[in-house]
């Protein structure tokens, strides 16, 4: 990265394709690519490919004896993606430079359009891309939740049933996933991708077409993941192993290709996170002056490159088995069912880190800036972030520990899964440093912080239980595992999301949630998250296997007791959409300055950002955590005067790139 | 662990340091001794068996490594939030302080212990008792001492050799020493070296004999191996710890230790009346993994349905079982 000198000339846009005129007429609003023609062509798509389907494969000799058919399920979910994305316009730019058109000015002028109608469109700006996101995954997530209390209402008892057996493993197995899929990208999607240039100081992500693919991909797995209940659901949870997902019916093909498309939405994220990072560091932004959250950014993208194409490729090969007949999971068929083991966890561990990193990210820059003090061992935090990054990649056979693969290879991978404690651990030595004398403010997203410390100290501890052969021989598969990763998952990351909701909230949108409400919010959700999940371990260890629909009868007080809990614990999420949706939508309430002095640079701008986030490629001039220094320079000089960058700031003199 | 004093420190405050670490050492004598002398004995999966034991020593072991650390990181945040928190009307910033390399090098050092003990420690608890009780896979690295025999009598050196067939959603045991007879029950002979095949008709199961600490994945065409010597009479709850399909959750058998001359007069007894009964002839020939499409005493291999990968029909047809 060069220093940009003159920087009128650097607007992003001006060394693209031509645009058409500036002034392009704009169409009526129908006429334009969006939602509505998207679901519209999603729907032709769906009907064409399952006429195609059928077309193709109805004279299959094994579809006539057993009645069912996933060719026509694929083509449609393929067709009907295509469509969907089509109708939102995606094709249109690649479509018009390989006919050598100009490019219309409709899509990049939609970002600075007032009104609601860019967040329902294939809009290239990170901004929107950001609030895109935060809404798709808070809707994920309820949905996610809403199947977690239909799975604990059904364990209120033992033996009288609320639902079906198959209706209960179709629950679990949506719930599952969908909490899966979305928590790869509950930060990373609306703060990483709205927080990540301007933290970085730059006007826009490198890839903004591919960044806006990545989310638009998000609602059509979530309607493909969900249309598995029409199709009575799946029945392997969201490992669906072979060779039960082989007995499955056609919701197990909406498994496959939604968790596909997901997987293709996070490498695309990762891969725009990794190039923006390299070469959009504003002039000065050192990678010593990085913050950790762009950090955490940095290496959850790597881990979402290296790690999700092998889940996209067992998708893909699932999808076969169950339409060409491939057989590469049935082992009568030369194929085998460890395979499928061997590919879902070699992506499933880095994917737990994909969920763990964020939030350590998130958790950094709102304790510094809550502490007043600098963030301790700046250094030791990103080195344990590229460590845990690096290490997540050689621990995935501890899932398989009593599977009979490789069992020689148990102390090795015992020894890599302990070995990894130690740099989580740093994100601990660098919290309790940052605490030392600390001036600490309870702000609400403080105290999610203070929760996330208490939430991932129990989960990575249990962690450690679990890496321990002769332990997690009685552990393995049992509720205490399901515990352990609700309180890495839900008490680590969603604490985290929900720290950076409170803390970023107001500079996405300018207003403010509510404190009173966001502290009942806080207490209810960190109380019985705890009260739910807590007695979880006691249960495993007790001998009650994951994903029973009964169990034994002496553990139904302890049953009754998290279920009980678990409805409280929603009562809580209600509490936090009531906040959510009263103060956006009636009360109102404007925060437009820095509400928490934040030393860090997004904070330096209005609430919310300009369009194009900096009128001036901003010069970083010192780091974002110099809290207590006294004569501290200010982190960016925002209005840098032209031409005489080199000279007029010897600080920056160590740029690199 | 990590107790170094920042070196930068006001001389009329108390010492932070001094304090933390003397509150954390009781509280962390006190939780270690508690969880050792009381809790240990109680700690599950109990005492019957050897890899029982083995994994009770090592939840144990674990228990009392983890809790000093739980109680020194929630002690110091306790202690943060009480000592540090910025009074009211205090707008003031921190000291800043950027590291420090005596309490990061401590930090890394201490964990890097911790962490290299409780591996040498699972290590030697996984060796020592010949894979403590965990799954295997078809060829052990590291084997239960013991005589193989094509038959078993009590008091002998013997080992005892029990299949165990998942399929959904039922355990079958099925004892090749005896003639290869099969029972629902999961019987063992107490102080007797037991040799586990467990292999699966349908989809992966796992076979979790919670009592006797055996735990091992039952996959279809395979044999995977565990052992265990149970070293006391009682009861065995059997259940399956992998998602299996819709009965899962009902899927568990039960089982006794008993003593081995009882074991052997019901494990002849049932052997001769599955040969009266015509069981016996009427099972395939025991085999460490079985193709449910091959039934040998039709002489050919069973019509295969086009369709064994892909949607072969729901399995389930037409509702679920009301019953498992």
């Amino acid at each position: 990265m060069a220093l940009e000198t003159h920087q009128e000339l650097a607007e992003p846009a001006g060394s693209g394709p031509e645009i058409g005129g500036p002034g392009g007429v704009m169409r009526p609003w129908w006429l334009r690519p969006g939602v509505h023609l998207g679901v519209a062509a999603a729907v032709i798509g769906y009907l064409l490919g399952h006429w195609l389907g059928n077309f193709l494969s109805s004279d299959y000799a094994r579809n006539a004896l057993s009645d069912t058919n996933d060719v026509p399920v694929v083509l449609g979910y393929t067709f009907a993606t295509i469509g969907w994305l089509a109708g939102l316009g995606v094709f249109n730019d690649p479509g018009r430079l390989l006919l050598g058109k100009p490019l219309l000015a409709e899509v990049r002028r939609g970002a600075a359009e007032d009104g609601l109608s860019k967040y329902f469109r294939y809009t290239l700006d990170h901004k929107v891309v950001g609030i895109q996101y935060l809404f798709g995954m808070i809707v994920y997530f309820l949905t996610g939740g809403l199947f977690a209390m239909a799975i604990r209402s059904e364990l209120l008892s033992p033996s009288y049933h609320l639902l079906g057996p198959s209706q209960y493993l179709m629950v679990v197995g949506e719930h599952g996933t969908m909490m899966m899929m979305m928590m790869s990208s509950v930060i990373l999607g609306p703060f990483g991708q709205y927080f990540g240039p301007l933290l970085i100081g730059s006007k826009r992500v490198a890839f903004p077409r591919i960044e806006a693919l990545g989310f638009w991909l998000t609602p059509a797995a979530y309607v493909i993941l969900l249309s598995a209940i029409l199709f009575g659901g799946f029945p392997g949870g969201w490992t669906s192993y072979e060779p039960l997902a082989t007995q499955a019916g056609p919701g197990q093909d909406a498994y496959y290709f939604a968790f596909g498309l997901m997987g293709i939405s996070m490498i695309l994220a990762g891969f725009n996170m990794i190039v923006t990072v390299i070469n959009y560091r504003a002039p000065g932004m050192k990678w010593s002056r990085l913050p950790m959250f762009v950090w955490s950014m940095f290496t959850v993208s790597f881990l979402q490159v290296l790690a999700v194409p092998v889940l996209v490729g067992a998708c893909y090969m699932g999808l076969l088995d169950r339409t060409f007949q491939t057989g590469f999971f049935v082992n009568q068929l030369g194929g085998s069912s460890f395979l499928y083991e061997n590919l879902f966890w070699f992506f499933g561990h880095p994917e737990v880190y994909i969920l763990a990193l964020p939030g350590f990210g998130v958790i950094s820059e709102v304790i510094s800036v809550f502490c007043r003090k600098p963030l301790f061992g700046y250094r030791t935090a990103a080195a344990g972030m590229l460590g845990v990054g690096i290490l997540s990649f050689l621990v995935w056979q501890h899932h398989l520990f009593d599977s009979g693969i490789n069992p020689d290879m148990r102390p090795l991978f015992m020894l890599t899964t302990e070995l990894i404690s130690i740099p989580t651990g740093f994100i601990y030595l660098v919290a309790m440093g940052t605490f030392w004398k600390a001036k600490i403010r309870f702000s609400v997203p403080m105290l999610f912080a203070l929760a996330f410390y208490f939430n991932f100290l129990i989960g990575g501890i249990s962690g450690v239980f679990l890496s321990d052969v002769p332990a997690d021989t009685t552990e393995h598969g049992s509720f205490f595992v399901m515990a352990h990763f609700h309180y890495t998952i839900m008490g680590g990351l969603i604490f985290a999301f929900m720290a950076g909701i409170y803390y970023w909230l107001p500079k996405m949108t300018g207003i403010k949630l509510n404190e009173k409400l966001g502290k009942l919010h806080f207490w209810t959700m960190f109380i019985f998250f705890n009260t739910t999940f807590l007695p979880l371990f006691a249960l495993g260890m007790m001998g009650m296997p994951r994903r029973v629909f009964e169990y034994a009868r002496n553990l139904e007080t302890l049953n009754d007791w998290v279920s009980i809990s678990a409805f409280c614990l929603g009562v809580s999420m209600l509490i936090f959409l009531f906040n959510f949706v009263m103060s956006m939508l009636f009360w109102r309430e404007r925060e437009v300055g820095n509400p928490w002095r934040s030393r860090s640079l997004e904070w330096q701008l209005s609430s919310p950002p300009p369009h194009e986030n900096f009128k001036r490629v901003p010069v970083i001039l010192s780091g974002p955590y110099d809290y207590g220094v006294p004569n501290a320079l200010p982190v960016a000089d925002l209005n840098p005067p032209l031409g005489i960058i080199g000279a007029a700031y010897p600080a920056t003199t160590g740029v690199e790139g | 662990m990590t107790t170094t004093t920042p070196a930068t420190q006001s001389p009329a405050e108390p010492s932070h340091g001094r304090r933390l670490f003397g509150i954390w050492l009781i509280l962390a004598l006190a939780a270690d001794l508690i969880i050792w002398f009381v809790w240990k004995p109680h700690l599950p999966p109990g005492d019957l068996s050897d890899s029982a034991r083995h994994q009770q020593l090592d939840i144990a072991v674990l228990a009392v490594s983890a809790a000093p650390v739980i109680i020194f990181v929630l002690l110091y945040f306790t202690y943060a939030i009480v000592v540090w928190r910025a009074r009211p009307g205090d707008d003031s910033d921190g000291e800043p302080i950027y590291g420090n390399t005596k309490v990061q090098a401590s930090w890394i050092i201490g964990t890097t212990i911790i962490v290299l003990w409780l591996f040498v420690f699972g290590t030697v608890e996984l060796v020592g008792p010949a894979g403590a009780g965990a799954g295997e896979g078809p060829s052990p690295v590291w084997k239960l001492a013991g005589a193989t025999s094509a038959t078993w009598t009590p008091g002998g050196k013997t080992m005892l050799e029990v299949q165990v067939i998942g399929q959904q959603w039922t355990w079958t045991f099925r004892y090749p020493q005896f003639g290869g007879m099969e029972s629902t029950e999961l019987m063992l002979p107490v102080n007797t070296p037991v040799t586990f095949h467990v292999t699966s008709l349908d989809v992966i199961h796992s076979f979790w004999a919670y009592q006797l600490g055996v735990k091992a994945d039952a996959n279809p065409q395979v044999d995977n191996v565990a052992y265990t010597t149970a070293r006391a009479l009682g009861g065995v709850t059997v259940r399956c710890s992998e998602l299996c399909g819709i009965w899962h959750g009902a899927m568990f058998n039960y089982g006794h230790v008993v003593t081995q001359a009882a074991f052997q007069s019901w494990a002849n007894g049932v052997q001769s009346k599955e040969k009266t009964d015509g069981v016996l002839a009427a099972l395939p020939p025991f085999a460490l993994a079985y193709d449910p499409t091959v039934v040998p005493q039709l002489g050919a291999a069973l019509p295969k349905i086009d369709g064994i990968t892909g949607a072969a029909g729901y399995y389930y047809p037409p509702g679920d079982p009301v019953t498992p």
